[in-house]
């Protein structure tokens, strides 16, 4: 049996609302469970229930803008020195175990800079902050004095000698208690350069000072008793627990190869996102209906079509964004509750047209197949202008010109897909589901 | 019917909305938001004191008032970083003892400049690129001419109105606006591109008419979809504005006035354009 072409059609639909739906729905709804199918596409795991990507400003957190002070970097080397910033900065995130950051850079003029967003509360920003923000660099140092000038007199501090063992010798660092009083501290082991580095140093300040000193401060100054081999050295001071832990993971991932500052910072309490997106469902679910009715009050039969692609739109729109997946974000809901007013747009200026060859006297299939294919031209140059203006938002090429905040974005992005799925459920999926559902009548007598 | 012989009405009510909004431009400017100013924002819960205790403590600031409830006090003031504004809270603290900070956002003055001048950049890419795609699928400058003035009549509309609402209720204009702004400019392109394809077709069609009696035929056919393309995104828009969370509710009513806006200037704005556009010495041809 052959199926005809607008059957086909229906075939395929059918089969793509089937896989959104898989996608869109819980895993488990009451005692119903769905179908397990291991199947993995690229980097999809369709096993797995996909998550909707919820952005800061709806699950709350911290983004912060951090720039790069580069004036001690050649020109030449500064995009390579920022491209590092944010890896050291991405490890010390990890390592600190905030699950679901971002980092990325920016590039403005001779600005470098880092955007950092992590979902933590507002009451752990201060740390968060030092932890991104401290540059982290350890260097191992001698203390020099001046003799004074009578022998009662107390040798004043004239500074440090820098040695060559630094932050970059070190293989790993952890928080340590003291035995006598539970004090937390920060051991060093270092690698096999570092530990001959360190040896050579110990052996050579037997009775004397040396400064362990990050970024530029003595953290502490132990007295050298003998020499050390086993490449480990232990930083006291006053940390408190959380202090030394924040180190141990700036130690770890390394030192940041710049120093950075705050240049704009935005904490998103979680509670503020929860509520703005019942009110926008709401929103949405009444704006959807209003659509519906006002389609279906004026179109008949064919709003009724229209409002079932209208349906099928938010469905596949939905399962899109698990898919690519998009970070939703409130501006980016609007944009999607937007979309959704303008997909019917497509399907109005169809209608509208059928309704005119139907004055013309042509019979309703031929008005329908003429309604569709003349009222292509004005879809077709509309939905240009809107995606140019989507991409200009969107910035794809980062162009350094135009802005590249992430709500802006997120609400660009939830436009143009939502244009060009509208164009298929509107263009596609209507014409489909009219040409086996719908039946017009023709006017009678025709007038010819 | 013979639409376009209201031209001068149409420019006179078009008039009537602008200028107040373009004196108000003039005079009050916009109020815009710390995302351009620079600044800091933050909100206090738990507070006791009333709000000139409060104030009184960030007083090297230029502190402001922003919204202030029987326990919260939302703040504006000059940029200050996080450790020093929590030093300032913990100064509270003696009359507020639970008094905690749940929101803080703070962006460097230097920041807000080149957000506005990267809007600027954005807004100039569009109307140049919308005035080239335009030009280019109706084939003749004109369209793209006045389809690009008509979009500017609905930008001064909305800046206009949002320096209104500014001055009045106090109003932000912030980086959502601008998005805003923006989609406006494609809704107007957007719905004028439908009467202008229509005048395209009739034009391809009809022999020995005038322009503007073609123009005035395309106005009769293409008005019901022009509003029932709008009615259907603003009733959204109406429902987001209506009953949508706080931080989207001013946008939802920027492209709100938009798309009204941009449903007006499409059949009475963009096609009279057309009709005067003939009147210029250059024009006819």
């Amino acid at each position: 049996m052959k199926l005809s072409k607008p059957l086909q059609a229906l075939v395929i639909i059918a089969l793509l609302v089937i896989a959104s739906l898989y996608i869109v729905l819980p895993q488990q709804i009451g005692s119903i469970s769905r179908p397990f199918f291991p199947i993995k596409i690229g980097g999809l795991d369709l096993s797995q229930e996909l998550p909707l990507k919820q952005g800061l400003d709806i699950r709350g957190g911290l983004q912060v803008v951090l720039t790069a002070h580069m004036e001690s970097i050649e020109e030449v080397d500064r995009q390579s020195a920022l491209d590092s910033l944010k890896n050291k900065i991405e490890r010390r995130v990890d390592l600190y175990g905030v699950s679901e950051s971002t980092v990325k850079t920016a590039v403005n003029g001779q600005d470098y800079r880092v955007i950092v967003e992590i979902p933590v509360d507002v009451a752990d920003t201060l740390q968060a902050l030092s932890l991104i923000g401290e540059t982290a660099k350890l260097e191992f140092a001698l203390p020099q004095y001046l003799a004074g000038e009578t022998a009662t007199d107390e040798a004043t501090f004239a500074g440090f000698t820098p040695t060559d063992l630094t932050g970059a010798d070190l293989k790993i660092a952890e928080v340590t208690f003291e035995t006598e009083n539970r004090l937390p501290g920060v051991s060093l082991t270092f690698k096999e350069s570092g530990r001959e580095k360190f040896q050579k140093l110990t052996k050579e300040n037997i009775e004397k000072p040396i400064a362990i000193l990050l970024d530029g401060e003595a953290v502490t100054m132990p007295i050298v008793r003998q020499e050390i081999t086993g490449g480990q050295a232990q930083i006291t001071g006053s940390f408190t627990v959380e202090e030394a832990k924040s180190l141990t993971v700036q130690l770890n991932a390394g030192a940041l190869p710049v120093p950075v500052s705050v240049i704009s910072q935005k904490n998103i309490p979680a509670t503020l996102g929860a509520d703005s997106i019942r009110k926008s469902i709401i929103a949405g679910g009444i704006g959807l209906l209003m659509v519906i009715v006002f389609m279906i009050g004026n179109y008949g039969k064919m709003g009724i079509i229209a409002s079932v692609s209208l349906v099928l739109y938010g469905l596949f729109t939905l399962a899109l964004y698990k898919i690519i997946p998009v970070v939703l974000s409130l501006p980016g809901i609007a944009g999607f509750l937007l979309s959704v007013g303008m997909a019917v747009d497509s399907n109005i200026l169809i209608f509208e047209r059928y309704k005119e060859e139907i004055r013309a006297g042509r019979g309703w299939q031929v008005a329908l197949e003429l309604a569709f294919g003349r009222a292509w031209d004005s879809i077709k140059d509309a939905n240009t202008a809107t995606i140019i203006t989507g991409l200009i938002l969107f910035n794809p090429l980062e162009w350094s010109f135009l802005n590249s905040s992430g709500a802006v974005r997120g609400f660009a992005l939830t436009l143009i897909l939502g244009i060009l799925i509208s164009l298929f459920t509107g263009i596609y999926v209507t014409r489909n589901l009219l040409r086996v559902f719908y039946h017009g009548k023709n006017q009678t007598p025709k007038k010819l | 019917m013979n639409w376009m012989k209201l031209t001068p009405i149409y420019f006179l009510i078009s008039a009537l909305v602008i200028i107040p909004g373009l004196f108000s431009l003039a005079r009050y400017g916009l109020k815009l938001s710390i995302e351009f100013t620079g600044g800091t924002r933050l909100t206090l819960t738990q507070v006791q004191s009333d709000s000139e205790t409060i104030l009184a403590a960030f007083k090297d600031y230029s502190p402001n008032v922003e919204n202030r409830s029987d326990t919260s006090i939302t703040l504006k003031m000059k940029t200050i970083d996080q450790p020093l504004a929590q030093k300032q809270i913990e100064s509270l603290k003696e009359e507020n003892s639970e008094i905690t900070l749940t929101d803080f956002e703070t962006i460097g003055p230097a920041l807000g400049q080149e957000t506005l001048k990267k809007t600027l950049n954005a807004l100039l890419l569009a109307s140049v690129l919308l005035l080239a795609y335009i030009s280019f699928a109706f084939k003749q400058i004109k369209y793209g001419v006045c389809a690009v003035l008509a979009m500017f009549h609905d930008t001064a509309v909305l800046l206009g109105s949002f320096s209104l609402l500014g001055h009045f209720a106090g109003i932000e204009v912030d980086l959502l606006f601008v998005t805003a702004v923006l989609t406006i400019l494609s809704f107007s392109v957007h719905d004028t591109i439908v009467v202008y394809d229509r005048i395209r077709e009739l034009n391809k069609k009809t022999k020995g008419v005038t322009y503007i009696e073609l123009i005035n035929r395309a106005v009769t056919e293409t008005m019901a979809r022009s509003l029932n393309n709008s009615l259907t995104i603003i009733f959204m828009l109406l429902a987001m504005f209506l009953l949508g969370g706080q931080s989207t509710k001013y946008f939802s009513l920027a492209l709100l006035i938009g798309t009204i806006t941009g449903t007006y200037s499409s059949t009475f704005t963009a096609a009279p354009l057309l009709v005067a556009w003939e009147k210029l010495p250059f024009g006819k041809k």
